[in-house]
């Protein structure tokens, strides 16, 4: 392994792969801050370009690329409440409002130190446990996804505020609808389309996520006569940009990272699992162990909650990489693409990848410390210029939100109707919102809904129709139980303590 | 008679529930899969009797943390101007084009949420538009259709 580390090094270490590094950060940055344009895009852009260098450079650039772009969908998240993507629906919950506060600069710095410190920790974690994990994520089968599944929408709804639980569940179960439109996966007929051909691929990510979220907000603010931009206007420049974290929140986030680097790296090493399900599980986890007064400060502005989702979508960006270099199998949409990359160099990823193409292997791991130090420097001293989006006025922030909302959705699919269908669901969820409907596990349920499908189909054909499948192994019923107490442990918090 | 609105919003979701589950009985399935432990109707059927269950509790169930509105205090002439803009934004801007429908979006949303600094209106919409229209088309090449701009010769 030594021997690895070292070809990775020396591989990693040339100029042109530095240089590749910087460049991918800094665009993975700027596509990732715009709506629509995910860590997914911002790879599939780069592909052509890197066909010109050898196979090391070329993913050394797209993992760059990729952090970049991870990084990027937090910024927009903290400050416009528009996360471009799944793996930074989370990040909002705390980070907009602390935003709102004033505090924009220390949200993005704390962002920024998560996703390093994430990045790294996960970093470490690869390099020791790649070839084992592997073996891990291999165990894990159709039920036992299944049951992970459950696990985080009940945790979302079960960790959402008092009282929430059903109106919680009632979301999950719309977002799970919401998926079930389009063509179903196996047989290609189209279920809930009502004979409109713009709903046969079912409706896309971006579009709830920004209809929901980035629109229904710039609409409720607009209704509740709010002013997004009254907590920047109360603090100097100097201070909304600031990036100083003091004492008590470094030490808040000594504890969370750790613990969150590790279940966002498991998550992540899991094929299909991904940055998603790793930050709202870090989310809800983290609810969950801090004492009540932190709980209460939970999506109001919490520094624990805008760090733990932050350190576990970076940890399982690296995760992912498990599966995809040593199993050939992706862990997530990005690394899918990835994987495609690699494929049109001619290298074949699998168990003996590392024998085969050391310089490959060892290069991309030893990339990644590269491309978390390269990303802190870059986008540190930006932070203040950054933030200073929030000081735009109202007047001009709203339409500027709904221009990019609108924008999004019209680059990917240059069709009317989904334009009208996001304003649709963004009235919808608008006047939701005003009865504190919770949109995060609607988004989460919405993202999860076709693999959780898949899922339940396969353990349902290999177990005869029989839900024995739910008990049949240790590992989905341990799950399965994790599930049971998270729900019985609300119930008892909520109504027997009460 | 004081409703509770949130109760109100359960009940239209019992009805959607109800509706989605007479629709997931109604898909199409193959002959041979009619029979089969999982057909492309079964998932949505667990989701119809899913949201009936959760809706449902959510309707018999005392309401401890019941939210009020105050109607009266939100602004829903700005906000129902904003969404109808929304509307015209996205009928013309595949016929008219991307630059000239953006432009006018932003400059009509500007002046009905109350700004009347005409120069910093202008700035921040069509040049704007131009810089953000060159980013998407001319730097990360992605294709933006405009009539308008072609037209006149600007756009190839």
């Amino acid at each position: 392994m030594i021997e690895g580390i070292l070809i990775g090094l020396t591989t990693a270490l040339t100029f042109q792969n530095i240089l590749m590094v910087m460049v991918g950060c800094f665009f993975g940055t700027i596509i990732g801050m715009l709506p629509g344009l995910g860590p997914m895009t911002a790879i599939a852009l780069m592909i052509p370009i890197t066909y010109g260098f050898d196979p090391a450079t070329g993913l050394i650039l797209m993992a760059g690329v990729y952090y970049g772009a991870v990084f990027g969908g937090s910024t927009s998240s903290i400050l416009l409440n528009a996360p471009g993507v799944p793996g930074t629906v989370a990040t909002s919950f705390d980070g907009y409002p602390m935003a709102q506060q004033g505090k924009a600069g220390k949200a993005l710095a704390i962002a920024a130190w998560s996703s390093f410190a994430g990045g790294t920790l996960s970093a470490i974690y690869l390099l020791f446990m790649a070839p084992s994990l592997s073996k891990v994520s291999l165990s894990f089968r159709s039920p036992d996804y299944f049951a992970l599944m459950i696990l985080g929408l009940t945790a979302i709804a079960a960790f959402s505020s008092k009282g929430q639980f059903l109106k919680a569940m009632m979301m999950v179960v719309l977002g799970l609808m919401l998926a079930s439109v389009g063509q179903d996966s196996l047989s290609d007929i189209t279920r809930f389309t009502f004979n409109n051909m713009n709903l046969t691929d079912g409706i896309s990510f971006v579009l709830v996520v920004m209809a929901t979220f980035a629109m229904s907000e710039a609409l409720t603010i607009i209704l509740k006569r709010n002013d997004p931009t009254s907590a920047a206007k109360q603090v100097s420049l100097t201070e909304l940009g600031s990036i100083k974290i003091n004492k008590e929140e470094r030490t808040k986030m000594y504890k969370t990272i750790p613990r969150s680097s590790v279940i966002g790296f498991l998550i992540g090493v899991l094929p299909g699992a991904g940055a998603t399900i790793a930050s709202f599980l870090a989310y809800g986890m983290e609810r969950n162990v801090v004492n009540d007064e932190e709980k209460e400060k939970f999506g109001k502005g919490s520094v624990n909650g805008l760090s733990a989702p932050e350190t576990a979508n970076n940890a399982a960006c690296s995760g992912s990489f498990v599966p995809m270099l040593t199993l050939g199998i992706p862990g997530s949409g990005t690394t899918a693409v990835m994987l495609g990359a690699l494929l049109g160099f001619g290298v074949q990823p699998g168990p003996r990848l590392y024998m085969t193409n050391p310089e490959i292997f060892w290069s991309i791991i030893m990339s990644m410390y590269i491309g978390m130090v390269i990303l802190l420097i870059l986008n540190l001293p930006l932070i203040p210029y950054i933030a200073r989006i929030l000081a735009v006025p109202k007047n001009y922030l709203i339409p500027l939100i709904l221009f990019f909302s609108i924008t999004g959705i019209y680059v990917m699919s240059f069709n009317n109707f989904d334009i009208y269908l996001m304003i649709g669901i963004a009235v919808v969820a608008t006047f939701m919102r005003l009865y504190d409907f919770p949109m995060p596990p609607l988004i989460l349920a919405f993202v999860l809904g076709g693999l959780m499908e898949e899922n339940l189909r396969r353990s349902l054909l290999l177990s005869n129709g029989s839900w024995e499948f739910l008990w049949d192994r240790t590992l989905t019923l341990c799950i399965l139980l994790t599930t049971i107490l998270i729900v019985v442990w609300h119930f008892y918090k909520t109504i027997i303590k009460k | 008679m004081n409703i509770n609105t949130t109760k109100v919003i359960s009940l239209l979701f019992f009805i959607f529930s109800a509706f989605y589950l007479y629709t997931a009985y109604q898909i199409q399935v193959f002959a041979f899969d009619e029979n089969a432990p999982f057909n492309a109707r079964t998932f949505p059927i667990y989701l119809g009797y899913a949201g009936l269950f959760f809706s449902g509790l959510k309707l018999i169930l005392p309401d401890p943390n019941t939210i009020k509105v105050n109607h009266k205090t939100l602004e829903y002439k700005k906000t129902l101007i904003l969404i109808i803009i929304a509307i015209i934004y996205g009928t013309t801007i595949l016929k008219v084009g991307y630059f000239l429908t953006t432009s006018l979006f932003l400059f009509s949303s500007y002046y009905f949420l109350g700004e009347r600094r005409w120069v910093l209106m202008f700035l921040l919409s069509f040049p704007f538009v131009a810089a953000f229209m060159y980013l998407l088309h001319g730097v990360l090449d992605i294709y933006l259709r405009d009539p308008f701009l072609q037209s006149i010769g600007v756009m190839g």
